[in-house]
């Protein structure tokens, strides 16, 4: 799947996107498993209450189910207007 | 219903105009400019706007839609740039339509309520001494509540 990264997520990982093979089969799961890979994803990942999530586009909960989901993207709370 | 996600500025004048013209069924119509200020006096330069192509047009229709839903309204406009914006710039407008005023004057706070927080943009600030993601404010989660 696509995982895209946002605004000072994206800064942190170093990279606006990547394709990610995963069996990981909730979003947490996956926060885990990236985590796990390098500082880099640790760090961004450290505090989850700082971090909203969207699957394909739309809003979601960590504990959001992954099955069928084509894009992923970690951002910070929104800030438009 | 317009919503565009835009990097060049928009002329407020025009697209109010263009949003007004030949309208004999709404009898009032609202617009809402919003303007990148120096927050805090720390000598912004300028601003840098990030957004999610996709998601961002899709966040915005499905608000705007909700609007709708809630409201007696004609017409909505939405216009939001990204990129590089200095103090002064107009960063989005929006615009309502509807036959009576509260429901344009309501349903215009109802989207700037949430798009400051639901719509994917997020904002850096760069100044004299460096730059600075925004961080959102309770506040503006709290504005939701009320809706």
């Amino acid at each position: 799947m696509d995982v895209l990264y946002f605004a000072w997520v994206r800064e942190r990982i170093g990279v606006p996107k990547e394709k990610v093979e995963t069996t990981a089969a909730t979003v947490s799961d996956l926060v885990a498993e990236l985590s796990a890979r390098e500082d880099r994803y640790a760090a961004a990942f450290a505090d989850l209450s700082a971090l909203r999530v969207a699957l394909d586009q739309e809003l979601a909960d960590f504990d959001a189910p992954l099955a069928g989901v084509r894009e992923v993207a970690f951002f910070p709370p929104m800030t438009g207007g | 219903m317009r919503i565009s996600v835009q990097q060049e500025p928009f002329d407020l004048g025009a697209e109010a105009n263009a949003f007004a013209a030949g309208d004999t069924a709404n009898g009032a119509i609202v617009t809402f400019t919003g303007v990148v200020r120096d927050l805090a006096q720390t000598d912004l330069a300028y601003m840098e706007i990030e957004h999610y192509p996709g998601m961002t047009e899709r966040a915005i229709a499905k608000i705007a839609e909700e609007a709708k839903t809630r409201w007696s309204l004609g017409d909505v406009l939405v216009i939001h740039r990204y990129g590089r914006l200095a103090p002064g710039d107009r960063i989005m407008m929006v615009a309502t339509a509807a036959p009576h005023r509260k429901d344009a004057f309501e349903a215009a706070e109802y989207l700037m309520d949430y798009l400051k927080s639901r719509a994917p943009f997020w904002k850096k600030e760069i100044t004299g001494s460096g730059a600075e993601w925004v961080a959102a404010k309770d506040e503006d989660e709290d504005a939701l509540s009320r809706w």
